[in-house]
C-alpha cells in the first residue's frame, strides 16, 4: 500500500518535471548543452537623404521585416535624431514611419533588428483567399492565356506549374508571349511579378517577397527578390533568378508586394543602405526573449531573472540536491558510514574551491591536528559546550595557519582551506574523537575515510558541467531528483557492503 | 555477486533497508521510541511490571548532582555508570571495585580513574555527549551485575548478555554475547565480544562469531562456544515476549543478564536491533518473521514461548 503510493508520487513528480522540461527544451528552444551558441544577426537599414537648405517637414516611410519564415526578431530599434516614429501594419508587412517638422542638411534614419534562427516561424501565415483574375488589355490578355494553357499541360500542381513558369520566364527570346509579358525586362524582380500575374491567372495565390541574405558580415547587403506561391495548404518559395523551389537556409524576408521599400516626403538624393552582421549569443537568453515574446510565463519564474549575484548562490544551491542523492545511494544502495549524514555534501562544496585532492589533504590535516587538541583537551576536563568551542578556535586558527604557511611556501591550494565548514569540522573531530574512544582508532578511522570517499563522489557529481548546466536552466529536473529520492526511500535489498558482511553467513549456509 | 544475494534471499537473510522499510517502520511506532531509548524509563516500566532490572542506585540529572555521586554509591562496592540515552554501549562505565581512603575507582579492565575523572565523565553524559543527537541526558548509577558460574569459561572479565529478538510478542532468534580482551570486557559485538546463536527449543549455544566471521572457541579462554546450556531457558524466553506487552513495540531486541545471586535481570531494550544475530545463528531471520506474522494478535505469553520452541525453532531457514 505504501509502496504503491510512493510509486504513484514518484510518477507525478516524474511527468510533471518532464513536461515542464520538455516544453522549455523544445517550445522555448533552451539549451540542452553547455557550450551551445545561438547565431543572431544584427540587421541594419540606414536611409540618408538631404533635406534641402530650408527647414521644412520630413516624413519617411521604410518596410520592416513583419512575417519572417524561419527567422524570429530577438530585438528591433529605431534611431533617428530628432523625428518621431510609429510603425504600423500596411499590405506588404510592416512599415515604419518617421516625420519631424523642420529639418535641414544631411539627415541619417537606422532601423536594426536582431533576428535569430526559429523554424517555427514557419507555420505562422496564413492561407491567402484566391486572387482576382488580372484584367489586361489586348494583346497582353492573350499572351497570358496561351502562357498559362501551355504551361498547365506541362504540370501537374501548382510547385511544378511555378518551376515551368519561371523556366519559360527565364528564357524570355524563345517564347513572344514571354517577351510580351516581360515588356523588356528581364532582371529577376520583373520576372516574379510576371510570374506573379500569370499565377493570379491560373488562380494561384502568389506574391512577390524581398529579403536579405543573412552573411556572416556584410556592409552593402543587396535585397534579394523571392517568389512566395500557395499550393492551398502551405507557402512555397521559389527563387525568380534560377526557378529553383525553397528558401536559401538564412534569409530575412524584409516586405512583401510590389510597392517599394522606403518613400520620402520633402527630402532629395536618397540612399538606402542595408547591412548584415552575425554574433554568437547566449542561447538562454534568446530563449527567455523567446519564452517572453511568446507570453508564457516561463520566463517569469525562470532563475536567470535574479541579480547576477543570486543567479550564482543558486548555481551552487541547485547541485546540492544532487550532492544529497549521491549520499543517498552511498549510503541506503553501497552502504558507507559516514560522520553526520549531511556533512560529506558540505565537504563537498568547499572541494570546489579546493580541488579533490588538495581538499582531501587539508581536510585531513585540519581534523587529524584538530584530533590531537581533543585528545589534549580530555585530560583538562572541560564541558562539552566549551570544550566544542576550544576545538572550533583551535580549527580557525589551524585554517589560517595552514593558509599563511602555504602561502609563504607559494602553495595556491592552502589558501582555499578558509572554505571548509568550520563548524562542520569541529563536529566531525568530536564525533571522531568518540568513535575513537568508545570503538577503537580503526573505526574511527574507517568512518573518517568513509566520509571522505563519500564527499569526494558527491563533489564529483556536483561538479559536472553538464549536470550543473541543466539544471541551472531546467530547475525543474528538481523533481526527477525528488522522485528517484523518494523511490530510493523504499528500497529493501540489500546494501552493495551488507554481502561483503554476509559473505561468511552466506558460505556456511546451503 | 547475484548469486550471493540469491543465496542470502533463499536463507531469508534480512538486510538493513529490508529491516528498517519492512519491520521497523511498521511494527514501531515511533511515539513509543522515547520508552527504550531512555534506559530510566524503560527501567520503570519493567518495575511497575514486576520484570526484576539491576538495582537503580540514583539517578544525575545535572552538573550540580555530579559530586553527590560518592553519597549515593556510599553503600556499595561496585556500581556502573550508564548515559540514560546512549547507544551502543557507548559512555557505559563499569565500576569493579572502590577505594574509599584514595578516592579513588578501579574499573572492570583493571584501569584506575580519580574522582574526577569520573565527575568528567559524569558531565560529559549529562552534556548529551553519548545521546543520540546530542540531547541533554541523565546518568544512571546502578547495580552491577555479578558474573554467573555458568559463563565462567566464556567470558573475559565482562558480564555477557543475552540478546532475543521478539517479534510481536514471539521470541524468533537469540543469541548470547560474550566479552573479550578486545572488547574490553563490554558485551558489544561492534566492540569484538563474540556472538554465540543459542537454540531457540533448548537454550544451547551453537555457533560463534567474531565481527563477521565465525569462530569455534572463545578468543582470551579458548572454550569451545558450542555447547553452552543457558539455564532457566524457558523462564528467559517468557520473561523476554513479556517485554512485548511492556512497550508494545512490534520489532524488539530484548537484553537479558544472568546474575550470579539475582537470576536474570532485564538489561535494556532496543528498538533497532542489529543484524549479525543472524550470523551467529548462521540463519536468517526473514522466514520466522514470516511465520509469526501469520499468528493472529492477543495469544498468552505461555503459548507464544511454546510456539517459538516448538516450531520456530524447527522452522527452515528457506521456508519463505
Amino acid at each position: 500500500m505504501q509502496g504503491y503510493k510512493v510509486w504513484v508520487f514518484a510518477l507525478a513528480l516524474f511527468l510533471i518535471g518532464g513536461a515542464l522540461f520538455l516544453y522549455k527544451w523544445r517550445e522555448l528552444g533552451y539549451p540542452l548543452l553547455p557550450e551551445e551558441e545561438t547565431s543572431i544577426w544584427t540587421v541594419e537599414a540606414t536611409i540618408q537623404f538631404d533635406a534641402g537648405e530650408k527647414s521644412m517637414p520630413v516624413k519617411a516611410t521604410l518596410h520592416i521585416p513583419g512575417l519572417t519564415p524561419g527567422f524570429a526578431i530577438l530585438d528591433e530599434n529605431f534611431v533617428s535624431r530628432g523625428f518621431g516614429f510609429t510603425t504600423r501594419y500596411v499590405t506588404g508587412g510592416r512599415q515604419v514611419q518617421w516625420a519631424i517638422r523642420r529639418a535641414k542638411g544631411p539627415q541619417t534614419l537606422y532601423y536594426r533588428a536582431v533576428v535569430y534562427k526559429d523554424p517555427t516561424q514557419f507555420e505562422n501565415d496564413t492561407t491567402p483567399p484566391f486572387p482576382p483574375l488580372p484584367v489586361l488589355s489586348e494583346p497582353l490578355d492573350t499572351a497570358l492565356q496561351q502562357l498559362v494553357a501551355q504551361v498547365r499541360d506541362q504540370s501537374a500542381d501548382p510547385a511544378s506549374f511555378t518551376v515551368e513558369l519561371l523556366k519559360r520566364l527565364a528564357d524570355s527570346g524563345g517564347d513572344q508571349n514571354v517577351g510580351l509579358l516581360l515588356a523588356g525586362e528581364s532582371d529577376p524582380t520583373s520576372r516574379a511579378r510576371a510570374a506573379v500575374t500569370v499565377l493570379a491567372a491560373a488562380q494561384i495565390p502568389a506574391r512577390l517577397m524581398r529579403g536579405i541574405s543573412l552573411v556572416d558580415r556584410e556592409r552593402q547587403a543587396r535585397v534579394v527578390p523571392w517568389l512566395e506561391v500557395h499550393d492551398g495548404d502551405r507557402w512555397l518559395y521559389f527563387d525568380p533568378a534560377t526557378g529553383a523551389q525553397g528558401l536559401p537556409e538564412k534569409f530575412l524576408t524584409w516586405w512583401r508586394g510590389e510597392e517599394s521599400l522606403y518613400t520620402l516626403d520633402g527630402g532629395g538624393e536618397t540612399e538606402i543602405r542595408f547591412s548584415v552582421q552575425r554574433n554568437e549569443a547566449d542561447p538562454v537568453l534568446v530563449a527567455e526573449r523567446r519564452a517572453q515574446t511568446v507570453q508564457s510565463r516561463i520566463a517569469d519564474f525562470s532563475l536567470f531573472s535574479l541579480p547576477i549575484q543570486t543567479q550564482a548562490v543558486y548555481a551552487v544551491l541547485l547541485m546540492i540536491p544532487l550532492g544529497a542523492l549521491a549520499v543517498v545511494i552511498l549510503r541506503n544502495i553501497v552502504g558507507i558510514t559516514t560522520f553526520g549524514t549531511f556533512m560529506p555534501v558540505l565537504v563537498a562544496l568547499a572541494f570546489r574551491e579546493t580541488q579533490v585532492l588538495a581538499g582531501v589533504i587539508l581536510f585531513s590535516l585540519v581534523v587529524s591536528i584538530g584530533l590531537l587538541f581533543r585528545f589534549f583537551m580530555e585530560n583538562l576536563r572541560l564541558l562539552l559546550v566549551p570544550r566544542l568551542a576550544s576545538v572550533l578556535i583551535i580549527v580557525v586558527m589551524l585554517m589560517a595557519l595552514i593558509s599563511i604557511v602555504a602561502n609563504q611556501l607559494g602553495l595556491d591550494m592552502g589558501l582555499s582551506v578558509g572554505l571548509f565548514p568550520m563548524v562542520i569540522l569541529t563536529m566531525t573531530i568530536e564525533r571522531m574523537s568518540i568513535v575513537w574512544e568508545e570503538r577503537g582508532p580503526a573505526e574511527a578511522i574507517q568512518q573518517g575515510v568513509g566520509s571522505l570517499i563519500v564527499a569526494a563522489i558527491c563533489f564529483s557529481v556536483m561538479d559536472i558541467n553538464l549536470l550543473k548546466h541543466l539544471f541551472f536552466v531546467f530547475p525543474e529536473l528538481l523533481l526527477w531528483v525528488l522522485a528517484i529520492c523518494l523511490l530510493l526511500g523504499r528500497y529493501s535489498g540489500y546494501r552493495l557492503l551488507e554481502l561483503v558482511r554476509f559473505k561468511s553467513l552466506a558460505a556456511l549456509m546451503r | 555477486m547475484l548469486a550471493l544475494i540469491r543465496k542470502l534471499q533463499a536463507n531469508g537473510v534480512l538486510g538493513l533497508n529490508e529491516r528498517n522499510c519492512e519491520y521497523i517502520m511498521r511494527y514501531n511506532p515511533r511515539r513509543l521510541y522515547p520508552l527504550v531509548d531512555d534506559k530510566l524509563s524503560t527501567k520503570r516500566l519493567a518495575m511497575a511490571a514486576g520484570l526484576p532490572v539491576p538495582e537503580l542506585y540514583g539517578v544525575i540529572n545535572s552538573h550540580r548532582e555530579v559530586r553527590e555521586l560518592p553519597k549515593m554509591v556510599a553503600a556499595h562496592r561496585d556500581f556502573v555508570v550508564k548515559p540514560a540515552q546512549g547507544s551502543g554501549g557507548d559512555g557505559i562505565l563499569v565500576v569493579s571495585a572502590r577505594v574509599k581512603e584514595r578516592n579513588v575507582y578501579r574499573l572492570v579492565d583493571g584501569s584506575i580513574l580519580g574522582e574526577d575523572d569520573i565527575e568528567h565523565h559524569l558531565s560529559n553524559i549529562i552534556s548529551g555527549q553519548y545521546s543520540l543527537g546530542g540531547h541533554r541526558d541523565v546518568a544512571l548509577v546502578e547495580y552491577c551485575v555479578k558474573f554467573d558460574a555458568t559463563f565462567s569459561e566464556h567470558s573475559f572479565r565482562g558480564v555477557p548478555d543475552i540478546r532475543v529478538i521478539v517479534f510481536r510478542g514471539y521470541p524468533v532468534l537469540s543469541m548470547v554475547r560474550l566479552p573479550t580482551r578486545r572488547s574490553h570486557g563490554k558485551a558489544n559485538l561492534h566492540q569484538g565480544a563474540v556472538g554465540a546463536g543459542l537454540d531457540l527449543a533448548t537454550g544451547r549455544t551453537t555457533h560463534g562469531v567474531i565481527g563477521n566471521s565465525p569462530v569455534t572457541e572463545h578468543p582470551d579462554t579458548g572454550a569451545a562456544i558450542a555447547g553452552l546450556q543457558l539455564p532457566q531457558w524457558l523462564y528467559l524466553l517468557e520473561f523476554s515476549a513479556r517485554c512485548y506487552e511492556l512497550t508494545g513495540l512490534g520489532y524488539l531486541g530484548v537484553d537479558i543478564v544472568l546474575d550470579r545471586d539475582k537470576g536474570p535481570m532485564l538489561l535494556e531494550l532496543n528498538a533497532r536491533p542489529g543484524l549479525n544475530i543472524q550470523i551467529a545463528n548462521r540463519c536468517g531471520l526473514r522466514s520466522r518473521l514470516a511465520l509469526v506474522e501469520r499468528q493472529a494478535a492477543g495469544a498468552p505469553v505461555e503459548e507464544r514461548v511454546a510456539y517459538a520452541m516448538h516450531t520456530l525453532a524447527a522452522a527452515a531457514p528457506a521456508l519463505n
